[in-house]
């Protein structure tokens, strides 16, 4: 997986499912990545917007989280 | 191919009831149905049920003979389908092929879901299971989470504003209020659709369609039989079931169905009709930006103009194309299961002219658009007067 990419949409999710309760309210983007791949991955620190430049952060138990990079694109 | 035709249909109330099982419910509308059309069970030749999750809901399995043994209906086949909240949906779409295939004369489809028994943060869970568990699901996407992404993604390409979305609530509560058989009967004002409390950004607890029980039934026969059965009898002008990709971050473009755009290509194709041809339709408001996205998809606006197109009230019960006169997935109410041959119950019910305060003043070609997930089934259905 390419760890850089671009806001493709975003939500904030208030009403979580059980699992993430502890979790919400939490950004859930659908992220453009380098060479193409679009992929479902959480957001770590700042909200970010459609067109947003961000990269990854971190793994937890197989759920990507991405973060807005520093300096945009 | 025969034409076809519904010659009877039965519909419980949908809402939140605690004293009811799944059966009960299912035949409710399936003997209504049967009794409506004076068919004794004996003379039904295929059962087909549309259920999206009554092994999770209920605990229970094997759905089709189990509701058919409780009509009486027996030694024919008896099969569930299963799409989503499109699950009934593409039951009837079954159904009608195998009657115009000539393979059986009367075929009963039932639409059936018991969600109520469940927490809600459980049936949120059990929902999410319609979306690709191993990626989205597993990112924490729910149901409003993935429609959520494709309101905003709209709103970004579009313009298209949380007034337009909350036109949609506004005109949907307006008609279900009069609906007795609806969910929800209480009408909302844009203020309070406008503040209400978020559930997945930017939809509020307005845009989303309700955890409802119920279930719908309708009878399908050729329509050369048909006047043994009913003086209304309602054409199947066109039907078509489509697929696309289950997850919504494997669609290349998310501010359009691209499976009901094919149903309803096909559908038009098949009924020798165009987009402005249809003078009322029921669509799979599941969030109201389902319903905005549906007026682009199937041809009544272009792309993109389907926020204004709402908020000017021209889909009303009394503008110029009526949407979800019941009052649709967010009022009516939203059994997954049983929302298809719900949708066809009340487009029927147009047809006949007895939808009593819900009737729009064109009556004679109606649509049915039900999605299953969001987005991977589509089933278009057009029914005319025969």
């Amino acid at each position: 997986m390419s760890h850089r990419g671009v806001v493709y949409t975003e939500t904030v999710v208030h009403a979580a499912p059980p699992q993430f309760v502890a979790d919400a309210p939490y950004q859930l983007a659908i992220v453009d990545l380098e060479g193409g791949e679009r992929r479902t991955v959480r957001i770590l620190g700042g909200r970010v917007r459609i067109g947003d430049a961000v990269e990854f952060a971190e793994d937890r138990h197989g759920i990507a989280f991405f973060r807005k990079k520093e300096g945009g694109l | 191919m025969r034409p076809v035709a519904v010659v009877g249909i039965g519909k419980t109330a949908f809402g939140a009831f605690p004293d009811r099982d799944l059966r009960s419910l299912a035949v409710e509308a399936g003997a209504k149905c049967l009794a409506e059309a004076h068919v004794s069970p004996d003379k039904i030749e295929a059962f087909y049920l549309g259920n999206f999750a009554g092994p999770s809901f209920v605990g229970q399995n094997h759905l089709a003979p189990y509701v058919a043994g409780g009509l009486g209906i027996e030694g024919v086949p008896c099969t569930r389908f299963e799409a989503a909240c499109a699950s009934s949906g593409s039951a009837f779409f079954h159904a009608v092929s195998s009657v115009a295939a000539g393979l059986y004369d009367l075929v009963l489809v039932c639409g059936v879901e018991k969600m109520t028994s469940q927490p809600t943060p459980v049936v949120s869970e059990i929902l999410a299971g319609a979306g690709d568990t191993g990626g989205e699901v597993r990112a924490g996407a729910t149901f409003p989470a993935l429609f959520g992404m494709i309101a905003r993604r709209h709103m970004h390409q579009f313009g298209t504003t949380r007034e337009h979305l909350a036109a949609v609530a506004v005109k949907s509560h307006s008609n279900g209020a009069k609906n007795p058989l609806a969910h929800m009967r209480k009408v909302i004002t844009m203020e309070q659709a406008l503040a209400g409390k978020p559930i997945a950004e930017p939809l509020t607890v307005y845009d989303c369609s309700l955890i409802s029980d119920g279930a719908a039934a309708a009878l399908v026969a050729p329509l050369e039989r048909a006047s043994e059965f009913t003086a209304k009898p309602a054409r199947v002008l066109a039907i078509a079931q489509t697929s696309d990709a289950v997850a919504l971050d494997h669609k290349a473009d998310i501010t359009t169905f691209r499976a009901v755009r094919l149903a309803g290509e096909k559908a038009y194709k098949m009924a020798g009709l165009s987009p402005a041809d249809i003078q009322f339709a029921e669509v799979h408001d599941c969030f109201t930006i389902a319903e905005i996205v549906a007026t682009e998809d199937l041809g009544w606006v272009k792309k993109g103009e389907g926020g204004r197109y709402a908020l000017e009230g021209r889909t009303c019960l009394h503008g110029e194309r009526p949407l979800n006169a019941s009052g649709g997935l967010k009022a009516k109410g939203h059994p997954v299961g049983a929302t298809g041959v719900g949708q066809i119950c009340d487009v029927v019910m147009q047809i006949r002219g007895e939808a009593g305060d819900l009737q729009v003043a064109r009556n004679e070609v109606g649509l049915a658009e039900n999605l299953g997930g969001s987005g991977a089934t589509a089933v278009v259905t057009i029914l005319g007067a025969s």
